[in-house]
């Protein structure tokens, strides 16, 4: 009987390889793809070019006034000279440092748990979604442990933005899981309450929210039940993004083969063993793209608190652009917004994409 | 209907269906379905597709319900109380035909997860209990693996074991062989059959004929949602006393 033997591999032709092939492959396929390639390039240097004379070589960094600005590029002393006030909005100066605390605490989790080998990730996270919200609003907000109290008026700027955004995000997700488990639930009462408070709160802008809270609400409550402005945005803010949290979680239910619920339910898991340890770690894990497009979302959708008279980032810088003695920097005030903007987003989008991959096992 | 099975009556009933009945909407699965099974028994059920047998058994643990009659394991009533559901499942073991392993989850992680959340063991000693099973089908070198790592003959042993960390009573067995590669089918069958010499309790809805032959002590033949014929292997495959059955092992037996 004569024995099976594979033929040995082979190695690829050289020009499919590497650089050469990748631009062989991508950008040189053709004549017409090849002069797309020539135009797009010298584009992208010139522009690139322009913007990075305009922003950084001729750009003034130093000084404290508007004559220290030559005007030939941009005026970033605008920016520095209000700085503290664009981060810390018109918190009183010689508490800053409470502010300061609550970011180091916030960083230090974020990189523990970036950080692949750190030890009980476990409890750094749950500290991170429960304790740290507790210690910031304490550290914040004042009035125990001997620290004076700071009204929320005074909060703004990046804090305020980080507040909103940190709660909103915070809150959502759990009330978003409890609400896509309900919608899916046997139980008529429980699915039709779930259904229509997310179906009311998917169906309203964002803005009439934040516009009933601030100003319809108190018109209904009694003269002594007044709560903080602040207060009823954020809970306006957390109503509106768990309607959209409940959509994408449940979304990320139904892609799990029934057969996991049966299997869990065969080895005599109850519903809520099945859903927290079957279901929800497997689905949170499709999730993952959906929910931080509603967390960026979120982010964003933070500056439209704006309109009822709360000191966001954005808010905050627009004020300053009024500034008689800053008139006419606007552009360097909003690339400084979306700057800062879209730091935030990028690292929420890259932290999600290196989670996805840790957490894939399906190896498929 | 056909002859009793030879099981003596003095054996206990490890699970009673008493004129079960089911329907999806209108559309009547089960009907009237009688069926006594022994305690160490081993059962095959067969029949062409659509004729109840997976809803059959998957009324047994309850992932069915069914709407009139009773069933009974173990003494325990199948009712809506969850508690008897629980109890119920917690005697039943199930391999299913897609294997529905936890993809998430090691291989460990798939047999300790029910011991521990549901019996309470310690991580420990859950760890011993399904090293010692995965030992028993042969896989415990892949035990740090996670399922998507194996091959399907190889997930489908391990869904075995995960059921027999519970160490059920009974197990059930709904096609396990059905979604595998013609050279894995072997190897299950081989965990499946010792596992029946060990004398365990045994339901299975299979077309391997062969596994039947050896290993079954009655065979049941189901089509439309009734039971149509139940015998001993050997008066079944060479005696089938119902048309329907003579039909159907013509067609699967031609080969």
């Amino acid at each position: 009987m004569s024995e099976f033997k594979p033929l040995p591999d082979q190695p690829p032709p050289p020009n499919t390889i590497g650089a050469v092939g990748w631009m062989r492959a991508h950008l040189f396929t053709g004549p017409i793809n090849s002069v797309l390639t020539v135009a797009a390039a010298f584009l992208i240097l010139f522009g690139i070019s322009w913007f990075i004379n305009w922003g950084l070589f001729d750009a003034d960094f130093v000084g404290s006034t508007r004559d220290d600005c030559s005007g030939e590029g941009a005026c970033w002393v605008f920016i520095i000279a209000r700085l503290s006030q664009f981060i810390y909005g018109f918190f009183p100066e010689e508490q800053i440092w409470r502010i300061n605390v609550m970011f180091f605490i916030f960083a230090a989790c974020i990189i523990a748990l970036m950080i692949e080998k750190t030890p009980k990730k476990g409890w750094i996270s749950l500290f991170t979604l429960v304790g740290f919200p507790i210690i910031s609003f304490y550290l914040l907000n004042g009035g125990i442990f001997g620290l004076e109290e700071v009204e929320t008026h005074k909060w703004g700027g990046l804090t305020l933005t980080l507040v909103i955004a940190i709660v909103g995000i915070v809150a959502s997700l759990p009330i978003g899981i409890l609400l896509a488990l309900g919608r899916r639930s046997d139980m008529p009462v429980i699915r039709s309450i779930s259904i229509v408070y997310i179906e009311f709160w998917r169906g309203v802008p964002l803005i009439t929210v934040l516009f009933m809270a601030s100003v319809m609400l108190p018109l209904f409550m009694s003269a002594g039940a007044e709560t903080d402005k602040l207060m009823r945005a954020m809970i306006g803010v957390i109503m509106f993004q768990s309607a959209y949290m409940a959509e994408v979680v449940r979304g990320g239910l139904q892609a799990i083969p029934k057969g996991q619920t049966e299997a869990a339910q065969a080895l005599g898991l109850s519903y809520w063993k099945t859903m927290f340890l079957i279901i929800l770690p497997q689905a949170l894990k499709l999730m993952i793209p959906g929910i931080v497009n509603t967390f960026i979302a979120l982010f964003k959708d933070t500056s439209l608190v704006l309109i009822i008279g709360l000191f966001d980032l954005l808010a905050i810088v627009q004020s300053a652009l009024n500034d008689p003695n800053w008139l006419g920097f606007s552009v360097e005030g909003y690339i400084f917004v979306a700057f800062m903007f879209w730091i935030f987003c990028f690292g929420m989008s890259r932290y999600s994409q290196a989670l996805e991959r840790k957490l894939n096992t399906s190896h498929r | 209907m056909s002859t009793q099975s030879n099981a003596t009556e003095s054996r206990s009933k490890m699970i009673q269906l008493k004129n079960v009945n089911k329907w999806y909407g209108t559309f009547h699965v089960l009907k009237d379905i009688n069926l006594d099974v022994y305690k160490g028994e081993r059962i095959v059920v067969c029949g062409p597709s659509g004729s109840g047998k997976s809803t059959m058994i998957r009324c047994i643990n309850r992932l069915e319900e069914h709407q009139a009659g009773d069933i009974i394991v173990k003494d325990i009533p199948l009712t809506n109380d969850l508690k008897n559901i629980d109890s119920v499942r917690r005697e039943v073991g199930m391999v299913f035909q897609h294997f529905n392993l936890f993809p998430h989850l090691t291989v460990l992680q798939n047999c300790t997860l029910a011991p521990i959340w549901v019996r309470k063991m310690p991580q420990k000693q859950a760890e011993e209990v399904a090293m010692s099973f995965l030992e028993r089908v042969k896989i415990p070198h892949q035990a740090h693996k996670y399922p998507g790592q194996l091959s399907g003959g190889q997930q489908q042993r391990v869904a075995i074991a995960r059921s027999l960390c519970m160490n059920p009573e009974v197990m059930l067995f709904d096609e396990p062989t059905s979604a595998l590669d013609p050279e894995m089918i072997k190897e299950v069958l081989d965990t499946m059959v010792q596992l029946a010499e060990s004398g365990m309790t045994m339901i299975c809805v299979t077309h391997e004929m062969g596994f039947a032959k050896t290993v079954a002590d009655r065979v049941i033949f189901m089509d439309a949602g009734q039971i149509v014929e139940e015998n001993e292997p050997e008066e079944f495959f060479h005696n089938p006393q119902n048309e329907r059955t003579q039909l159907f092992l013509s067609q699967i037996l031609q080969h």
